[in-house]
C-alpha cells in the first residue's frame, strides 16, 4: 500500500516537474490577444462598435467590455473569425450597431463641395485632400467606407459608392456541392 | 455553371467497384470448387444485409439513394465480410457484422469516402472479439457439402462442436507450440514435418492456397487495370516475406515458412483487396509502401504471438490509424521542388 | 541527331479531334460590321484609350498605349471611325465590362502610316519598347506581354530558347496550320528572339501527332540554314503544351512556382507569338490578327485568321454552327473559358473558338464524395495531390491549400478529367485561389488603413501638444504683461466669455457658406448676367453643361479605367 502510494506520489512529481519545466521551455511567445483580435478587425476605423477605432474595440473585446458581435463592416465572417480565437458562442451581428453593407467608398460631389474641411478632420484613414475653401476629393484607394465624413458634410455632398467587381477583383464561386438530391 | 474540363474519362465509382468485385471472381471460383457452395450463400446474405443497410441510413441521412446503392461499395464491403468470416458461420453472424460495417464504420462516419477504418476489417474484428468460437471453426476443403453447410448457416451454432475446426494458421501454429514443449509427442518435430497432415497442401492449407492464388490473379489483374497500383501488395507480401523469413530462418524448428506465411489465412485477400482500399489506406507512393509493410509486420506478429487465427484484420485496423500521419508526412516534392 | 527528352509526371490523353480543322487551309475573314477591340487584353495591362468617338482611325493605328511596363498596346486591326469608347462585356467567364474601343469598318482596311524599326541597329531596350508598343503579346493564351520575357537572365545570355508549337489541347490547331502554312517567317521571328536573348540552342517542340508540321518547320530551318535550331517531335500527351511541362520534356528543367525560366537558362514562346514578332520587326505591323481555330458543333471545322475585335459570332457563322448550339468556349475543352455571350469580341488570347452542344458537352454525371482513388494525384502534370487540397479547399482551410502547393497547380484539368467520382476539381482550386487573392488585397488595405489611422492619431497627439505649447507661451507671455500692467480683471472669467464667443463666429461662417452652397444647388441660375456678353454666356453655359455631365459620370457605376 505504502509503496504503492509512493511510486504514485513520484509519478505525480515526475510528471508535474516535467510539466513545469515545458511550460517555461517551449513558452509561446505569440502575439497578444489584443493585437490577434486587431488583426481580425476590418479597420474601417468607423466606430460602429461604439469605440474609437478598431483598436479600442480590440481592447474592449480583449477586458470582456465588449460583445464580439459589435462590427457591421467586418460582418458574420469576422464575427465567426473571433468566436474561433476567442473560443465563444457566435452572435449574430447586434442590430444597434448596425448592419452588414456592400463595400463602399465615399465620393464627394465636386461641384457641390464648399471647402469647409470638415470632412477632412473626420475621415480616420487621412483619404480626404482638400484645403480650405478648396474642393476635396477622396482617395479612393485609401478610403474604408466607414462613413464617418457623411454627417460632418455640411452641404450633404458624399455619397457612398458601392465598389464595383472588376476583372481584376472577381472571384470564382464556390463550386456546386449536391449534398441533397430530391431520391 | 460547368466550367472547364468540360470533358471527362468515362470513369465511375461504380466502375471501379465493379472491377474490384469481378477480380475477386477467380478467389471465389477456387473457393467454390474447395470448399464448396456455401459461400455463395454466405456472399448472398452479406450483399442483402449490406444493401438493406446502406439504404437505411441513406434514407435517415436523407442522401440519394439511387446514386449511392448502384456505386457497388456496399457489396464490395459485404463480399469481403463474407469471404474473411468462416463459411459456415451462421446467417445472424454474417448479417451482424454486415450491418456494423455499413451502419457503423461507414454510414456513420459520412458514407462513402468518409470512413477511417475498413469497414469489412472491423467488422471482422468486433465479430471475433464478441464471438470468438464462431469466428473460428473453419471446415476443411471437401469436408462438408452443400447441404450441411446450410444446415450450418441457417440452423444456428449447435452443430459446431461437433465439427471442430481450426484454420491452417491456427493448427500450426498451436502444433508449433506444442513441439515446442519437451512433454509432446510432437517434440522437436519442424513445422514442415507439422504440414504433413490432411489439412495441408503444398504451400499452405489445403484448397486454402488455391483460393489466395485465385486472389493473386484477380489483384494481378486489377493492377494492370491500373485499378491499384503495385506499391501496396508488393510491400504487403514483400515485408511479410522478409518477416516470416528472417525469424523462419533463425529457428526454422519454432516457425513457419515465409511461402507458408503467404499462401495462408488472408495474406492475398488482404495485399490486393483489403489494404487496398482507397478510402482508408495511405495514399502516397511512399505512404502505401509504409502502410502495407506496417500493416505486413503486424501481421505476422498477431500469427506467430498472438491469439487470433488471423492477423490480417488488426494490422489493417492499426495501420488506418496511423494513415493521416503518414500521408502528410509522405507528401511527395512537387513539380519544380525535387532534388534530382 | 536524337536528343534525349525527358517526361513529365501524370498527364492525360483526351480525343484529340484535330483532323477536322487541319483539311483546309487557314482562311480569311470578311470585314465585319463593327470591331469591338478591349483595351484590357494583356496580363496586367489596362491601356489609356488614345481615341475619341467620331476619330478616324487607320489600320495598325494605336488605340490604347500601354500604361506602365506590364502592359501592352492595342491598336485598330482595320481603318474605320471610331463610334464608342465604353465598356462593353470581355470574352471572360465573369460576364464583367471593360472599356472597349467600339470601330465601325469604313471598308477600305487602309493601313496607316507604320512605326518601323531597324533591327539590326536598334539596342535591344529599343526593341522590347517596340515590341511594347507593337502590341505583341504570348499568344499560346496567358498574354504575357512579350517584351518582358525578351530579357536574357542574369547572364545576359540563355542556354536554351524553346518554341512551343506543342499544342497539346484537343480541338485547337492553330499553331498547327501556322506551322505548316508560315514556317518561314515564323522562323525569321525565332531568329530574331534568339538574337535578343542571345540564345545558344532553340529547340521548337511539336507533339507527334502533327506530322505535317513538324516537317514544314523542319525543312523551313533546312532553308534558313542557321545553325543551332532543332525541331523535336515529342509524345503526345495533354498538357505538354504547358511552358513548365514543355521546358522539362525538352530540357529536363523543372522550373518551380514563382521563379523566372531565365534564371535556369531557358525562356519559352508559343509559334504564333514568334510570328507575330518578325511581323512587327520586319514589316512594322502591330498585333491585329491572328489564327483562330473555330472547332467543335461546326459542319466545317476550320482555322480562320481573325481580326482583333471581331464578334465570335461572325466567324463561326463561317463555319456553320449547328442549330444545338448552346455556348462558345474560348480555348480548349480542358482549360478554356466559357464565354458569356456569342458577340463577344475575338482577342488575342482567342486561340480556339470551341462551339459547344449538349451533346458534344454533356453535363458530368452527379458529383459523388472522393474516394481518395489517387487517379488525380497519378494525373498531375505538377506533382499535386489534388485530393487534399479538395478536401482543405472544400472547408475553405486555405491555409492548408497553400501548404499542400495549391498555387503550383496550373489549372490544366488532368485531375477533374480522370476523377470517377466527378468531382469539380479545378474549380474548387480556381475558387481557393480567387479567395486567397480577395483576402490579401483585404489584409493589405486593412493593413494600409490601421498604419494611416495610426499615423493620423498620432499627428493629432503631436498638434494638440504643439498647441499646447504654444498656448502656454502665449499665456505665460500675457501674463508676464499683464504682471506689468495692473491687473484688474480676472483673465479665466475673460476666457469664458472670449472662446464660446469664437465657436459662435465659426459657425455663423460655416452656416453662411452652407446657405450659399444650398442657393447653388437650387438655383444654377448664373448672377449678373446683364453685364456679360452673349460670347461670353454662351461659354458660361458649356462650362455648366460639362459640369454637369461631370457630375452624371461621376455617379456612373462604370467609370472609365483612365479614371479609376
Amino acid at each position: 500500500m505504502l509503496t504503492a502510494l509512493l511510486v504514485m506520489t513520484g509519478i505525480a512529481l515526475l510528471l508535474g516537474a516535467g510539466l513545469g519545466f515545458a511550460s517555461i521551455k517551449f513558452k509561446v511567445e505569440g502575439d497578444p490577444l489584443v493585437d490577434k483580435i486587431d488583426a481580425i478587425l476590418p479597420q474601417t476605423q468607423c466606430g460602429q462598435c461604439g469605440f474609437p477605432g478598431c483598436r479600442p474595440y480590440a481592447n474592449a473585446i480583449a477586458g470582456g467590455e465588449a460583445e464580439i458581435n459589435q462590427c457591421p463592416p467586418g460582418g458574420e465572417e469576422g464575427i465567426r473569425k473571433l468566436a474561433d480565437l476567442l473560443g465563444r458562442e457566435f452572435k449574430p451581428l447586434s442590430e444597434e450597431h448596425g448592419v452588414e453593407k456592400p463595400k463602399s467608398v465615399a465620393v464627394i460631389d465636386e461641384a457641390t463641395c464648399i471647402g469647409c474641411t470638415l470632412c477632412i478632420q473626420a475621415c480616420p484613414v487621412d483619404a480626404i485632400v482638400g484645403a480650405a475653401k478648396q474642393m476635396h476629393t477622396i482617395i479612393a484607394a485609401d478610403c474604408t467606407g466607414c462613413e464617418l465624413c457623411l454627417a460632418p458634410c455640411p452641404v450633404d455632398c458624399i455619397t457612398m459608392e458601392p465598389i464595383v467587381e472588376t476583372v481584376d477583383t472577381w472571384k470564382w464561386r464556390y463550386p456546386v456541392f449536391q449534398i441533397k438530391q430530391a431520391a | 455553371m460547368i466550367n472547364s474540363p468540360y470533358i471527362r474519362k468515362p470513369a465511375s465509382v461504380q466502375s471501379v467497384m465493379l472491377q474490384v468485385l469481378l477480380a475477386l471472381v477467380p478467389g471465389i471460383a477456387a473457393y467454390v470448387w474447395f470448399f464448396g457452395a456455401g459461400i455463395l450463400v454466405q456472399l448472398a446474405i452479406a450483399s442483402v444485409a449490406a444493401l438493406a443497410g446502406e439504404a437505411a441510413m441513406l434514407a435517415i441521412r436523407g442522401k440519394p439513394k439511387a446514386l449511392f446503392l448502384t456505386d457497388l461499395s456496399a457489396i464490395v464491403t459485404a463480399w469481403l465480410i463474407a469471404l474473411t468470416f468462416p463459411p459456415i458461420a451462421p446467417w445472424w453472424l454474417t448479417v451482424t457484422g454486415t450491418l456494423l460495417a455499413v451502419v457503423i464504420v461507414k454510414q456513420l462516419y459520412g458514407g462513402l469516402g468518409q470512413n477511417p477504418f475498413n469497414p469489412a476489417m472491423a467488422a471482422f474484428c468486433l465479430m471475433i472479439v464478441a464471438y470468438p468460437a464462431l469466428m473460428s471453426q473453419w471446415p476443411a476443403a471437401g469436408q462438408l457439402d452443400f447441404k450441411t453447410q446450410i444446415e450450418l448457416i441457417f440452423g444456428g451454432a449447435r452443430h459446431v462442436d461437433a465439427i471442430t475446426g481450426a484454420t491452417p494458421l491456427d493448427a500450426l501454429r498451436t502444433a508449433l507450440r506444442s513441439a515446442a514443449s519437451p512433454d509432446s509427442e510432437l517434440h522437436g518435430l519442424r513445422a514442415a514435418q507439422l504440414m504433413d497432415g490432411p489439412a495441408f497442401g503444398l504451400l499452405g492449407g489445403k484448397g486454402g492456397e488455391w483460393v489466395a492464388f485465385g486472389y493473386l490473379l484477380g489483384g494481378l489483374w486489377l493492377i494492370q487495370r491500373r485499378i491499384i497500383t503495385w506499391h501496396i501488395p508488393a510491400a504487403f507480401c514483400g515485408a511479410l516475406f522478409a518477416t516470416a523469413g528472417l525469424l523462419w530462418s533463425l529457428r526454422p524448428e519454432g516457425f513457419a515458412s515465409p511461402l507458408f506465411h503467404l499462401a495462408s489465412g488472408g495474406a492475398m485477400l488482404g495485399a490486393f483487396f483489403i489494404l487496398t482500399d482507397p478510402v482508408s489506406g495511405a495514399t502516397t507512393a511512399r505512404g502505401k509502401l509504409l502502410f502495407a509493410a506496417g500493416a505486413a509486420v503486424l501481421t505476422y506478429v498477431i500469427r506467430a504471438f498472438g491469439a487470433y487465427p488471423d492477423g490480417i484484420a488488426f494490422a489493417t485496423l492499426l495501420m488506418n490509424i496511423l494513415v493521416p500521419i503518414i500521408d502528410m508526412k509522405t507528401q511527395a516534392p512537387v513539380f519544380g521542388h525535387k532534388k534530382d | 541527331m536524337l536528343r534525349k527528352l525527358f517526361k513529365f509526371h501524370g498527364g492525360v490523353k483526351p480525343p484529340t479531334n484535330k483532323a477536322h480543322s487541319t483539311t483546309a487551309p487557314i482562311a480569311s475573314v470578311p470585314l465585319p460590321d463593327r470591331l469591338v477591340i478591349p483595351l484590357h487584353q494583356s496580363v496586367g495591362g489596362h491601356p489609356r484609350p488614345l481615341v475619341q468617338p467620331g476619330d478616324q482611325v487607320f489600320k495598325g493605328q494605336r488605340i490604347g498605349g500601354a500604361d506602365g511596363n506590364l502592359s501592352s498596346a492595342v491598336h485598330a486591326s482595320t481603318s474605320g471611325i471610331v463610334r464608342d469608347v465604353l465598356p462593353a462585356v470581355m470574352p471572360h467567364t465573369s460576364g464583367l465590362t471593360t472599356l472597349s474601343v467600339v470601330i465601325e469598318p469604313d471598308g477600305e482596311d487602309r493601313w496607316g502610316e507604320l512605326d518601323r524599326i531597324n533591327v539590326r541597329a536598334a539596342t535591344p531596350d529599343e526593341l522590347r519598347d517596340y515590341l511594347r508598343d507593337a502590341g505583341v503579346v504570348g499568344l499560346g493564351g496567358a498574354v504575357f506581354p512579350s517584351h518582358l520575357k525578351l530579357k536574357p537572365g542574369k547572364e545576359g545570355k540563355l542556354d536554351t530558347l524553346v518554341i512551343n508549337g506543342a499544342e497539346c489541347e484537343p480541338f485547337i490547331t492553330c499553331d498547327d496550320m501556322l506551322m505548316r502554312e508560315r514556317a518561314t517567317d515564323m522562323l525569321k521571328g525565332i531568329s530574331a528572339m534568339r538574337h535578343m536573348l542571345q540564345a545558344r540552342d532553340v529547340l521548337i517542340g511539336i507533339e507527334d501527332n502533327k506530322p505535317e508540321a513538324l516537317a514544314a518547320v523542319r525543312a523551313a530551318i533546312a532553308a534558313a540554314g542557321e545553325p543551332g535550331i532543332e525541331a523535336l517531335a515529342i509524345p503526345t500527351r495533354y498538357p505538354a503544351g504547358g511552358a513548365k511541362q514543355l521546358i522539362r520534356v525538352l530540357t529536363g528543367i523543372e522550373v518551380p512556382h514563382g521563379r523566372r525560366s531565365t534564371d535556369f537558362g531557358v525562356q519559352c514562346f508559343n509559334v504564333g507569338t514568334a510570328y507575330s514578332i518578325h511581323d512587327a520587326l520586319e514589316h512594322g505591323r502591330p498585333l491585329i490578327s491572328r489564327v483562330v481555330t473555330v472547332a467543335g458543333n461546326v459542319d466545317a471545322p476550320r482555322n480562320y485568321d481573325v481580326l482583333i475585335g471581331t464578334p465570335m459570332d461572325h466567324v463561326v457563322r463561317l463555319a456553320g454552327a449547328r442549330p444545338d448550339t448552346d455556348r462558345y468556349i474560348m480555348g480548349g475543352p480542358m482549360m478554356g473559358v466559357r464565354m458569356p455571350a456569342f458577340d463577344v469580341p475575338v482577342v488575342k488570347a482567342t486561340n480556339c473558338i470551341l462551339v459547344g452542344s449538349p451533346v458534344l458537352f454533356p453535363p458530368p454525371p452527379p458529383e459523388m464524395p472522393c474516394i481518395r482513388c489517387g487517379e488525380c494525384a497519378k494525373a498531375c502534370p505538377a506533382d499535386l495531390a489534388p485530393f487534399e487540397m479538395y478536401w482543405f479547399s472544400r472547408a475553405r482551410n486555405f491555409g492548408k491549400t497553400q501548404e499542400y502547393h495549391l498555387f503550383d497547380c496550373i489549372e490544366c484539368g488532368c485531375c477533374s478529367f480522370v476523377c470517377p467520382s466527378h468531382i469539380p476539381l479545378v474549380d474548387y482550386f480556381r475558387f481557393s485561389k480567387s479567395e486567397i487573392w480577395a483576402r490579401e488585397r483585404e489584409k493589405e488595405a486593412a493593413d494600409t488603413a490601421r498604419e494611416r489611422f495610426e499615423f493620423k492619431n498620432l499627428r493629432q497627439e503631436r498638434e494638440k501638444q504643439e498647441k499646447a505649447e504654444k498656448l502656454a507661451a502665449k499665456a505665460a507671455a500675457t501674463r508676464e504683461k499683464v504682471a506689468g500692467d495692473t491687473a484688474t480683471a480676472p483673465p479665466g472669467a475673460a476666457a469664458a466669455v472670449t472662446k464660446p464667443g469664437g465657436d459662435d463666429a465659426k459657425r455663423a461662417l460655416i452656416e453662411a457658406a452652407m446657405e450659399k452652397a444650398r442657393l447653388q444647388k437650387a438655383q444654377v441660375a448664373p448672377k449678373n448676367l446683364d453685364v456679360t456678353s452673349p460670347d461670353v454666356q454662351a461659354e458660361m453655359a458649356a462650362i455648366d453643361a460639362r459640369r454637369h455631365a461631370a457630375r452624371e459620370a461621376s455617379s456612373d457605376p462604370h467609370p472609365p479605367a483612365g479614371q479609376a
